[in-house]
């Protein structure tokens, strides 16, 4: 059949600079570079560049650069060249387009419309490098009057299990099978050294990742992959996936030829055949059924793990995290649908869900109005691309933010996009021996370690510069957002004033 | 010897408290009547009870939930009244068995053991089951046997003696469903491993796409043998028995374990 998909780059070569070295064509496993048979110079296809960007960065003549394919559309604003280019894909084929990561639309970013504030003559800044600043949260249930005994300074009444967390940020789920066990294991180092959590995704938990449980969260899906009393149990605190946001409404699908030996044993699933987790849980077709399965995964563990339920951020995100507040669960999670995914259907990912900015400002008002807030924790993900993001999160109401893409971006990843291939160069969103290995999980870890500490160092900045000591005294602190491009009714939602209110 | 044992139900756990150590077991059975107790404090003391014996007659079931819930080898529990949803889940190598019938999930994401019901259950049963046996006498709900799935050694089995709801191993990765009545509509929707047995052949445009009927073979002898001769055993006269293995059975398979191999464009 007639092929009119054109490519989306051009690779650039400088030939000045190149010394004919090879190394692009080893490194790059789209095949976008090949030494011809008969000799002579390396042959570039581009029609196969991904745009990930490995051959440039290690190409150590600086020789190559990546650009956009430089065919312009016909200039039509509706029919651009990328919806053409959708509509030949699928008149070639007749599937369902796949695409990965996050919404790369340009929506509103909430985020860059919020500004923090700052101490000026009255209330003072602090100054984090010189006084004590708190980055310590807690995530559970709490009661909503915790009994005291004064006289002995201690809780009389046990509190329901709870989570410490050293810096307000855990990693987001991602299982083994969408990414590499070395990116999971970079993930376990980091949280262990930062003194926070990782979560295994709905794939099962790896031994290897075994001793790094107590930092682990377990997740639980309607697959039910790898779930058994031991899986529940080794695990810090259990997360039931509801929904994602780069697809709500769509579960997961991981295709036969990444269900390699490894990812069957540690899913506990046939070998080669594929991993299906449809959005539905079939046991859960309400509040109350969702009530059931946080009270079998409580059962199951003893009342010792806090049991968290995650869902993407949709139309009634406030009503329904209301529910999920009763259902016993100790930790809410809700996914903007900027978050990133291993494979999502195009369609799914561009056009359904909503910024988590406006959902987290939506399902916190709607708690604190009905005097639930503190019977759960809420943590916020889909896209905290920074220090400031999480000073914002925390400000419109969360106790925690959980970071997918930032984590994989410090480890390598350039966001080209590609995830669904299997054919990540960099290592991480692969499963294929030759690509994983080049990803060293020490030297991972280090990467997200370092990413981590920067952004505390900038979050107690911040703090210290609203003159707040402590990310509790942060939280739901609207009155250190104002809002600027925002009109009346986004201000509402975000229960924020314009700048200069 | 018959000891009824009660304890206190204790509160929620303090942050990071070890479980309490299991006293070897003392008594070779146990009796739990739970009459209207919650769930939480029902299965406070059927724990009990387990942790002091390795059998465990519960009397007076009332749709308590999660009985018998990770239970592991070696114990069993005898449950009379009606244990509520998710009965056995997690089960991880107990006996359950229930004189009388079963509610919605029953053997829950259960990794081995084995439930028997006498009597019937309802929707959800053996949702992702992954090891083990679970029959059930008489007839179940819906999507019975769903995400069913066989990994290594590992291959559960669900057994039900009645009809079956609609959607009868949907999603089904592995593993075997016997059924001895008439299943509902949609067997077997996307079903990637597997076999579901059935007493007579789907009429033709009731087979689900992607799904091969055919007469069992003599390959499928030596394992249905083994189940239908668990089930006659479990319920003797009862009713009446599955008839024998080569007694023309039928079998539905997926003709593919990536049945949506082709439905995206790259």
């Amino acid at each position: 059949m007639m092929d009119c998909v054109l490519p989306r780059y051009k690779v650039l070569r400088d030939h000045d600079q190149c010394t004919d070295c090879g190394l692009c064509a080893r490194t790059c496993a789209n095949g976008v570079y090949r030494r011809p048979r008969e000799g002579g110079p390396i042959a570039i296809n581009s029609k196969r560049c991904v745009n990930c960007q490995r051959c440039v960065v290690f190409c150590p003549a600086e020789a190559l650069a990546v650009t956009a394919w430089p065919q312009v559309g016909t200039g039509s604003a509706n029919w651009t060249l990328e919806a053409m280019q959708d509509i030949a894909r699928q008149a070639q084929t007749g599937g369902v387009l796949l695409s990965s990561m996050g919404n790369p639309k340009p929506y509103h970013v909430y985020w860059d419309h919020l500004l923090l504030n700052a101490s000026q003559v009255t209330n003072p800044s602090i100054d984090p490098l010189r006084e004590p600043m708190e980055t310590r949260v807690f995530l559970g249930s709490r009661p909503e009057i915790p009994k005291v005994n004064e006289r002995e300074r201690r809780v009389v009444e046990p509190l329901p299990p709870q989570l410490k967390l050293d810096v307000p940020l855990m990693f987001s789920a991602m299982s083994f099978g969408s990414i590499s066990l070395n990116a999971q294991k970079a993930l376990a180092l980091a949280a262990r050294e930062l003194g926070t959590f990782f979560n295994v995704g709905e794939g099962g938990m790896h031994r290897d990742l075994e001793p790094f449980a107590h930092c682990a969260f377990a997740q639980v899906a309607s697959g039910r992959f790898g779930v058994d009393a031991h899986y529940l149990n080794t695990a810090a605190a259990i997360e039931i996936k509801i929904g994602q946001g780069a697809k709500p409404g769509i579960g997961g699908h991981l295709p036969g030829e990444k269900i390699s030996g490894e990812v069957s044993r540690t899913r506990m699933i046939p070998e080669g055949s594929d991993a299906i987790s449809p959005a539905p849980h079939h046991d859960i077709y309400s509040i109350e059924d969702l009530r059931q399965l946080v009270f079998s995964i409580k059962e199951a563990t003893g009342y010792r793990k806090p049991v968290a339920v995650k869902i993407a951020a949709v139309h009634n995100a406030a009503a329904i995290a209301s529910g999920m507040a009763r259902t016993g669960a100790d930790i809410i999670v809700v996914d903007g649908f900027r978050g990133g995914t291993g494979a999502a259907p195009k369609r799914i990912r561009d056009a359904v869900g909503i910024p988590v900015e406006l959902a987290l400002a939506a399902i916190d008002q709607r708690l604190r109005d009905e005097g639930i807030r503190s019977t759960v924790s809420l943590v916020a993900s889909g896209s905290i691309r920074n220090a400031a993001d999480v000073v914002r999160a925390i400000a419109l109401g969360a106790d925690a933010c959980s970071i997918g893409s930032a984590a994989l971006i410090a480890m390598g990843c350039h966001q080209c996009g590609d995830c669904s291939s299997g054919r990540c160069n960099w290592g991480i969103a692969t499963q294929r021996p030759a690509l994983t290995e080049r990803l060293d999980p020490e030297e991972a870890a280090e990467r997200v370690v370092n990413l981590v500490r920067g952004w505390t160092l900038e979050l107690q900045e911040m703090m210290g510069g609203m003159g707040i000591n402590a990310v509790d005294s942060l939280r739901g602190n609207r009155l250190m957002l104002r809002g600027v491009g925002l009109n009346e009714k986004e201000l509402e939602i975000l229960g924020v004033k314009y700048a200069g209110e | 010897m018959i000891e009824t044992i009660e304890i206190e139900v204790t509160a929620v756990a303090v942050t990071g408290a070890e479980p309490p150590a299991a006293e070897p077991p003392t008594a070779t059975r146990a009796e739990v009547a739970l009459g209207l107790s919650h769930f939480k404090e029902a299965n406070e003391r059927v724990r009990a009870a387990l942790a002091r014996a390795d059998e465990v007659a519960v009397t007076d079931a009332h749709a308590q939930r999660y009985l018998g819930c990770a239970l592991p080898a070696g114990k069993r529990l005898a449950i009379g009244g009606t244990p509520g949803n998710d009965l056995g889940c997690y089960l991880d190598g107990g006996a359950i068995e229930v004189f009388g019938d079963g509610q919605d999930q029953v053997g829950n994401t259960m990794n081995a053991g084995s439930i028997t019901i006498h009597g019937r259950c309802g929707d959800a049963a053996g949702y992702a089951l992954r090891g083990g046996t679970i029959l059930v006498r008489d007839e179940c709900g819906w999507r019975a046997g769903i995400h069913m799935k066989e990994y290594e050694r590992k291959r559960p089995a669900l057994v039900i003696g009645g009809d079956a709801g609609a959607f009868l191993g949907e999603y089904m990765a592995g593993g075997v469903i016997v059924l001895g009545g008439e299943p509902g509509p949609y067997v077997g929707s996307g079903m990637h491993g597997g076999v579901i047995y059935l007493r007579r052949p789907l009429a033709a445009d009731a087979v689900t796409s992607g799904l091969v009927q055919a007469p069992a073979t003599e390959e499928d002898v030596p394992g249905l043998a083994e189940l239908i001769g668990a089930y006659n055993e479990a319920f003797a006269g009862e009713g009446p028995p599955l008839p024998a293995p080569d007694g023309g059975w039928w079998c539905l398979r997926p003709a593919s374990a990536r049945p949506y191999g082709s439905l995206y464009a790259h």
